[in-house]
C-alpha cells in the first residue's frame, strides 16, 4: 500500500496483489462502508453526510425565507411541526434566529468544509498522486467519525428544549456567553462549541493526512509541478485548516471558560437582565479577532477546493490545458498567504484603531490581484478551445460567473470607507452568498457530476443535470443580484422584520420575489438529490475507462477500482496534466512518455 | 393545511414526476439515436442558453435597476459630510467594478457560446504566454492601487479627529434599545460606571452622582441633532455589541461593552428637509442596531432629529435632568455611596477611533 509498489514494481506488485485478494475476503459490510479505510468509501461518507446536511440547512433556509418574503402569512402546519417555535404557524423571532445561526453553521462547516474538502480531498489526491491510499487511512477513516460525532451533537442541538445557538454563526460575545442575552446562549451554545471542538480535531486530522499524502506518496515521475491543480487547490487547503482552525479552537474554549467558569477573557461592564455582572476587564473583540483568524481563511478553505475542480473540468472540456499553470499555483499560493493578513476586514467598525483598519484595506484589495489573475486565465482557457457542455462543464462556466459577481463586490467590502456603510447590510449577504456559497456550491456539483461515473461507475442523468444547472444558476442570480440594491439601502442583515422601519420598509414585493425564486432553487437541488441517489443504481453504465478523456491518474484505474486503486503496479508519470490538444492530438495521458517528435510545448 | 397548500405540493410533485419522465425517456432516446448524435444535440442547446443568458440577464440587470433604484440611497444625498465621501468612494468603486464585470461575463458567456464543440475546429494547444499574464497581473495592481489610495484617503478624512466644536453625545445600546445623554450646560459628561446602573433608582445608565458635572446631565428620549455643526458620539453598550447604524449618513458603529467607541461627523440637512428632498412625509433619521445582539435585534430602533440651532434650544431648554429625576431635592443623599458599589477612581476613557 505505498509508492514502492511503484519504485520496486518487480519486488512489490506480487505482494500487493496478495494483499488484495487477502483484502477482498475479510471485508465485511461494516469494514467495507461503515468503518471503512478506503479513502474511496471516505470520500463518499463525507459527501453524503454533507448532502444529508445541506438538505437541512437548505431547508433552513427555506423557513426563515417565509418568514421573511411571507411577514403576515399564518401557515398552520408549522405549527403543527414546530410546535411553540411557530405559535399560531407563524415563525417567532427565537426561532427565526436560530435557523439564520445554523443555517450558516452548518453550509460553512458541515457541507463546504468537511463535504466539500472531505469527498474531494478524499477522494482525488490518491488517485491524482498516484497513490494507493493516504498516507494513514486508519486517520482518515478517525477523521470521519469525529465528523460524525461532531454532526450528531450539532444535531441534537436542534431538538433541546431552548434550542440551538442563536447569535449568528460567529457567535459574537458577550451575546453567546451569557444565557441571560438570548436563549439560545444557553445549552445550545455548549452543544454548538463542543460539536465544533470535535469537528476542528475532525478537520485537523483530515488535513495532515492530505499534505502528508500530497507531500509523500506521489508515484514516479508525478513531481509538485506535474500535479493536477485540484491537488494544488486541496493542498493549500489542508495548509490553511492546519493553521487556522487551532486559533479557532482556543478562542471557543476561551468561551467555554468565560460561560462556566467565571473569567472574563471576553466579558467586561455587563448589566444583563437587571443584573450587574462582576467581569471586568475582558474584551469580546478579542473573540472576533481570534474568530476572524479562522474565519477568513476559512472562506477560502470553501473556494480553493473548487477553484481546483473547476480548472481541471474546464481544461478537459474545452479540450485544451489550462492557460498559465504556474500562474495558476502561484495565485493559489498568494491567496493561501494572503488569506491570514486580512481578517480584521471583518471588524473595520468595532472601534478598531484606524490605522490598523487601513493596513487591513491594502492587503484585502491586494488579494484582487491573484483573484483576477484566475479570471483571466479561465476566459483564456475557453478562448479558442472546443468546449463540450457536460453538466459538470456548465457548473464550471456558472462558478466562474458568480466569482466574478461576487468577488467584485468584495473589492467594495474590503474597502473601509464603502464598508462603513454597507457593513452586515444585505449588500454583505449578497456579496458572500454570490461569492462563496453559490460560487462554492457550483464548483462542488460540477466536481460531483465530473467524478461520478468514477465513484460508482455510472452517470448521473444528463437531463436533470441540465435542468438543475439552469434553474440552480438563474435562481442564485435572482435571489442574490437585488438584495445589493437592498444593502445600498442600509438594510441591516438578521432582521427578522422590518415593517416598523421606515427606511427599509419599501422592499416587500421582492422579499417575496427573492424567497419564491429561494423556494424553487430548493426544488432543484432536491432534484439534484433525487438524480444522484437514483443515478447509484440506475444510472447509465461507464463502458470505457476514460469517459471524459482525461489526461489524470484516476481515469487509469479500472472502471470500478477496489481498495489500492490500480490492480497491477501504480503507473509512472511523464508530463503535466494538460495536454490537450498538443501537436492536434485530443489528448496525452501523463501516463504516456514524451516522445522525440513532440513538440517542446510546456 | 389549507387547500392552497395541498394544491401547491400537488404541483410541486407533479413538476417533479415529469421532469423525472422526461429525464429518463431521454436517456433512451439518446441510445437510440447514438449517444454521439445526443451529445452534439445537447451541446448545441446548452451553447444557446449560454447566449440567452447573457442577453437576458443584463436585460434583467438593467430592469432590476430600474424598478430598485429609487428605493435605495443611491439617488439621494448623503446626509452628512463624511457620507459625500463615502459616496464617492461607492460611485468610483462601482464604476471600475462594473466596466469590469461588464467585461468579463460578457467574453464568459460568449467564449463559452463562440467556441462550442465542433467537428470543424480544433482546440488551439495555448498553455501559457507571460506577457498576457503580467499584463493581467499589473493592470489590476495599478486599479486597485488607486481604488486603496481614495479609500484610505476618505477613510482617514471619516475616522480622524473630530473638530473643536464637535457638540458630544453618548449613546449606549442595550437589548433592545438606545439611551441617549448630553452634557448640558457644563459641556461635559459626567463619570459614569456599569456598576452604578440602578433603574429602580432612576440611574440607568450608571451616572456617579457624586461628580457634580452629572447633575445637568440630560436624558432625553430622542437625540436632536443640530444641523451643519459637528457631533461626537460616545458609544457605549450594557450588555453585549450593538451597533449604532446611521444608514441616511452612511456611518455606523459598533456599541462594545467595556470598551467605548466614538464616531463623528456633520448633519447636513435637517429632517424636515430631508422630508422634501426623499418626498416622504413620514421620513425620520432612524439608527438601526447592525449587530445581531439578540431576540429583539430586529426591533431595536433610534430616532435622530436633525433641526436648527433656534429649534434646538427650544428643545433641549425643555429636558429635565436625570439627576432632578432620580433627586428631585436635587441634593445628593449622603449614603450615596452606599447605593451603589465604590464608585470608580477613574471613568472609563473612551477609546478614540482616531488614536486620540
Amino acid at each position: 500500500m505505498s509508492n514502492e509498489a511503484a519504485i520496486h514494481p518487480g519486488v512489490i506488485s506480487h505482494g500487493f496483489q496478495e494483499h488484495q485478494e487477502a483484502h477482498h475476503h475479510h471485508e465485511s459490510f461494516i469494514t467495507k462502508y461503515i468503518f471503512s479505510q478506503d479513502h474511496k468509501m471516505i470520500a463518499k461518507q463525507y459527501l453524503i453526510t454533507g448532502m444529508v446536511w445541506a438538505f437541512i440547512g437548505g431547508l433552513m433556509s427555506v423557513l426563515f425565507r417565509i418568514q421573511l418574503g411571507y411577514p403576515e402569512a399564518t401557515l398552520p402546519w408549522l405549527e403543527d411541526i414546530f410546535g411553540h417555535w411557530a405559535k399560531g404557524g407563524k415563525i417567532s423571532p427565537e426561532f427565526y434566529y436560530a435557523l439564520v445561526t445554523m443555517h450558516g453553521t452548518i453550509l460553512i462547516f458541515f457541507v463546504l468544509t468537511a463535504g466539500l474538502s472531505g469527498t474531494f480531498a478524499n477522494f482525488l489526491i490518491p488517485f491524482q498522486v498516484g497513490a494507493r491510499d493516504m498516507a494513514s487511512p486508519f486517520m482518515n477513516m478517525l477523521s470521519y467519525w469525529f465528523f460524525v460525532l461532531s454532526s450528531i451533537i450539532m444535531l441534537s442541538s436542534l431538538f433541546i428544549q431552548t434550542g440551538p445557538a442563536a447569535g449568528g454563526w460567529t457567535v459574537y460575545p458577550p451575546l453567546s456567553a451569557l444565557g441571560d442575552a438570548s436563549i439560545g446562549s444557553k445549552t445550545g451554545m455548549d452543544l454548538w462549541l463542543i460539536s465544533m471542538a470535535l469537528f476542528v480535531v475532525s478537520q485537523l486530522l483530515a488535513g495532515l493526512n492530505y499534505v502528508s499524502t500530497i507531500l509523500n506518496m506521489r508515484t514516479k515521475g508525478m513531481t509538485m509541478t506535474r500535479l493536477p491543480l485540484t491537488v494544488w487547490g486541496l493542498f493549500f487547503t489542508a495548509i490553511l485548516g492546519l493553521l487556522s482552525f487551532p486559533v479557532l479552537l482556543s478562542g471557543f474554549i476561551l468561551l467555554l471558560f468565560d460561560r462556566h467558569l467565571g473569567t472574563s477573557f471576553y466579558l467586561s461592564d455587563i448589566v444583563i437582565a437587571g443584573k450587574i455582572l462582576p467581569n471586568e476587564g475582558g474584551s469580546s473583540i478579542l473573540y472576533q479577532h481570534l474568530f476572524w483568524f479562522l474565519g477568513h481563511p476559512e472562506v477560502y478553505i470553501i473556494i480553493l477546493p473548487t477553484m481546483g475542480i473547476v480548472s481541471e473540468i474546464m481544461s478537459i472540456n474545452s479540450r485544451k490545458p489550462i492557460f498559465g499553470y504556474t500562474a495558476m499555483v502561484a495565485s493559489l499560493f498568494a491567496i493561501a498567504v494572503l488569506s491570514f493578513l486580512v481578517w480584521a476586514h471583518h471588524m473595520f467598525v468595532t472601534g478598531m484603531n484606524p490605522f490598523l483598519g487601513s493596513v487591513f484595506v491594502l492587503l484585502t484589495l491586494l488579494i484582487a490581484v491573484p483573484s483576477s489573475i484566475k479570471v483571466f486565465n479561465w476566459l483564456t482557457t475557453l478562448w479558442r478551445g472546443n468546449i463540450r457542455f457536460t453538466v459538470g462543464m456548465l457548473f464550471s462556466i456558472g462558478f466562474v460567473s458568480n466569482f466574478i459577481s461576487g468577488g467584485l463586490t468584495g473589492i467594495w467590502v474590503g474597502n473601509s470607507t464603502i464598508d462603513i456603510h454597507v457593513h452586515d447590510t444585505y449588500f454583505n449577504i449578497a456579496h458572500f452568498h454570490i461569492v462563496m456559497g453559490v460560487s462554492a456550491f457550483m464548483g462542488m456539483f460540477a466536481g460531483v457530476y465530473h467524478w461520478f461515473p468514477k465513484m460508482y461507475g455510472r452517470y448521473m442523468n444528463n437531463t436533470m443535470g441540465y435542468i438543475h444547472f439552469w434553474v440552480t444558476l438563474v435562481c442564485a442570480y435572482v435571489i442574490f443580484w437585488p438584495m445589493h440594491y437592498e444593502g445600498l439601502a442600509g438594510m441591516p442583515r438578521r432582521y427578522y422584520d422590518y415593517s416598523t422601519w421606515e427606511s427599509f420598509k419599501q422592499f416587500v414585493e421582492l422579499n417575496r420575489v427573492i424567497s419564491f425564486a429561494a423556494f424553487v432553487s430548493f426544488m432543484a437541488q432536491i432534484l439534484f438529490l433525487f438524480n444522484f441517489f437514483y443515478s447509484i443504481f440506475k444510472g447509465r453504465k461507464v463502458t470505457t475507462k476514460n469517459p471524459w478523456g482525461a489526461t489524470t491518474l484516476e481515469w487509469t484505474t479500472p472502471i470500478r477500482p477496489g481498495h489500492g486503486n490500480w490492480p497491477g503496479e501504480i503507473p509512472e508519470v511523464h508530463r503535466w496534466p494538460y495536454d490537450y490538444g498538443k501537436d492536434g492530438v485530443d489528448f496525452i495521458s501523463q501516463t504516456e512518455p514524451v516522445s522525440k517528435n513532440e513538440s517542446g510545448g510546456h | 393545511m389549507t387547500s392552497t397548500e395541498y394544491f401547491i405540493i400537488l404541483i410541486a410533485l407533479l413538476v417533479f414526476i415529469v421532469v423525472f419522465q422526461i429525464s429518463k425517456a431521454s436517456e433512451y432516446v439518446s441510445v437510440l439515436k447514438g449517444e454521439k448524435k445526443a451529445l452534439e444535440q445537447n451541446n448545441r442547446i446548452n451553447a444557446f442558453l449560454m447566449l440567452v443568458f447573457l442577453v437576458v440577464g443584463l436585460i434583467a440587470a438593467w430592469w432590476c435597476n430600474h424598478l430598485l433604484y429609487d428605493k435605495t440611497l443611491l439617488g439621494l444625498p448623503a446626509a452628512s459630510d463624511h457620507g459625500e465621501n463615502i459616496d464617492k468612494m461607492l460611485w468610483i468603486t462601482l464604476i471600475i467594478t462594473g466596466i469590469v464585470f461588464f467585461i468579463t461575463q460578457i467574453l464568459l458567456f460568449w467564449f463559452a457560446y463562440r467556441y462550442q464543440a465542433s467537428e470543424k475546429r480544433k482546440a488551439y494547444y495555448y498553455p501559457h504566454n507571460n506577457k498576457l499574464e503580467l499584463l493581467w497581473t499589473v493592470i489590476p495592481a495599478l486599479t486597485l492601487t488607486v481604488l486603496v489610495a481614495f479609500g484610505l484617503y476618505y477613510w482617514f478624512k471619516i475616522t480622524g479627529e473630530a473638530p473643536k466644536n464637535a457638540a458630544e453625545v453618548e449613546i449606549t445600546g442595550h437589548q433592545f434599545g438606545w439611551e441617549y445623554r448630553y452634557p448640558g450646560k457644563d459641556k461635559v459628561l459626567g463619570r459614569q460606571h456599569f456598576k452604578l446602573v440602578d433603574a429602580a433608582k432612576n440611574n440607568p445608565l450608571g451616572q456617579d452622582w457624586k461628580d457634580a458635572a452629572n447633575h445637568d446631565d440630560l436624558h432625553p428620549t430622542e437625540m436632536h441633532l443640530v444641523v451643519n455643526k459637528p457631533v461626537k458620539l460616545i458609544i457605549r453598550s450594557q450588555d453585549v455589541i450593538h451597533d449604532v447604524g446611521l444608514p441616511h449618513f452612511r456611518l455606523k458603529m459598533d456599541a462594545v461593552p467595556g470598551i467605548p467607541t466614538t464616531l463623528w461627523f456633520t448633519p447636513k440637512y435637517t429632517t424636515e428637509e430631508m422630508k422634501k428632498i426623499t418626498g416622504n412625509e413620514n421620513f425620520v433619521y432612524e439608527i438601526a442596531c447592525d449587530q445581531m445582539c439578540g431576540v429583539g435585534h430586529y426591533s431595536m430602533r433610534g430616532v435622530i432629529v436633525v433641526e436648527t440651532q433656534e429649534e434646538y434650544n427650544k428643545w433641549a431648554a425643555t429636558q429635565k435632568p436625570q439627576f432632578l429625576t432620580a433627586y428631585p431635592s436635587g441634593v445628593v443623599p449622603a449614603d450615596n455611596a452606599a447605593s451603589g458599589t465604590a464608585a470608580p477612581a477613574s471613568e472609563s476613557q473612551p477609546v478614540a477611533l482616531a488614536g486620540e
